[in-house]
């Protein structure tokens, strides 16, 4: 019984361009072992995708800085400059909206920095990359960025009533506790989760299908899942970070 | 033999591990339906809405991301089998 199904599927892989590619291919390679401080550690594919999205960013702030230099004031703006006032402008108005205008201006280089980056980090599926953020590590380093800076602003502007604020109804401050922790946790497994399971699906659907059905229809699941929830994503992800980092402006 | 059963209870526990995403359907959907309530009560406000609404439905996606976090480290990473 199973011999005859497994020749009939034998004898259907063997019809040229109707066979399904053989690998399902969506798992990180290590490429090139190295050792630091005796650990055996390898460059992988999510090194290689950061540091392709990291030369388009720089490339990308070059550019811009070029043309915002040579921009002369007396005249009508060109396309590429408006479209970097649109995005400065768009973020500036976004912090301020969250943060406050006493804090916000402080915070939108970075909540900038990190809008552009996480959007080009999750649309990089399109162009054939496995996206660095479909990695743990790289989201868990995004996530513990934020909580640093909840933390530094909230010792900051709250001083010690930060740390005794955990402690207010005694008999809750376990709970309190676990939930400061879990806010990096939950911060960097929803992006991780969004993009992974995006990941996985497509791999699987490019697994599963015919070379040359592979060119019509995957197109629609990479419009949902790499450009409609990973442009979500980025902005819930810059969306938190700003929610997490206000709400310790608050004194008392 | 044992680990073909541990290869074949990873495979169901994998496929039970994604009914977590029954909650965060309902959850996505009622907030989805309060978002549109809310746009027909006051169309103005309709970027305000729609910003709120996403982050509530992203905050209650997470959940159902757990139980995938489950799902794929039981079959791509599966701790169980270095038990044997």
């Amino acid at each position: 019984m199973y011999q005859g199904i497994a020749t009939v599927s034998g004898s259907f892989t063997k019809m040229g361009l109707l066979r399904a590619s053989q690998e399902v291919d969506f798992g990180i390679t290590g490429y090139q072992e190295y050792t630091l401080f005796g650990h055996e550690l390898y460059l992988t594919t999510t090194h290689i995708s950061i540091i392709v999205v990291m030369l388009a960013l720089i490339i990308f702030a070059l550019v811009a800085n070029r043309v915002i230099k040579k921009a002369d004031p007396n005249k009508v703006p060109g396309t590429f400059l408006n479209i970097i006032e649109y995005i400065v402008e768009a973020i500036d108005n976004l912090t301020v909206a969250n943060m406050g205008s006493k804090h916000g201006h402080k915070f939108s280089n970075y909540i900038g920095t990190l809008f552009m980056f996480i959007l080009l980090s999750n649309l990089s599926g399109l162009f054939g990359l496995r996206p660095p953020t479909a990695d743990y590590g790289t989201t868990l380093a995004l996530a513990l960025i934020t909580f640093a800076m909840i933390h530094y602003n909230g010792f900051k502007y709250q001083k010690a009533s930060h740390v005794t604020n955990l402690f207010k109804p005694l008999l809750l401050s376990p709970i309190n506790i676990i939930g400061e922790i879990a806010t990096p946790l939950s911060l960097s497994l929803r992006l991780f989760g969004n993009i992974l399971s995006g990941t996985v699906l497509t791999g699987l659907i490019y697994g599963l299908l015919p070379k040359l059905l592979t060119l019509v229809w995957p197109g629609a699941l990479h419009a949902y899942l790499d450009v409609f929830s990973g442009t979500i994503q980025a902005y819930v992800f810059c969306m938190l970070t700003m929610v997490f980092v206000s709400n310790t402006f608050e004194e008392e | 033999m044992e680990r073909a059963i541990v290869l074949a209870a990873s495979a169901i526990g994998a496929g039970i591990a994604m009914i977590a995403g029954v909650g965060p359907g309902i959850g996505q959907g009622y907030a989805a339906g309060q978002g549109a309530a809310a746009v027909g009560r006051n169309p103005g406000a309709r970027g305000n809405i729609m910003s709120t609404m996403l982050l509530g439905q992203a905050v209650a996606e997470t959940t159902g991301l757990y139980g995938f976090a489950v799902a794929i480290i039981l079959l791509y990473a599966n701790p169980l089998l270095g038990k044997l």
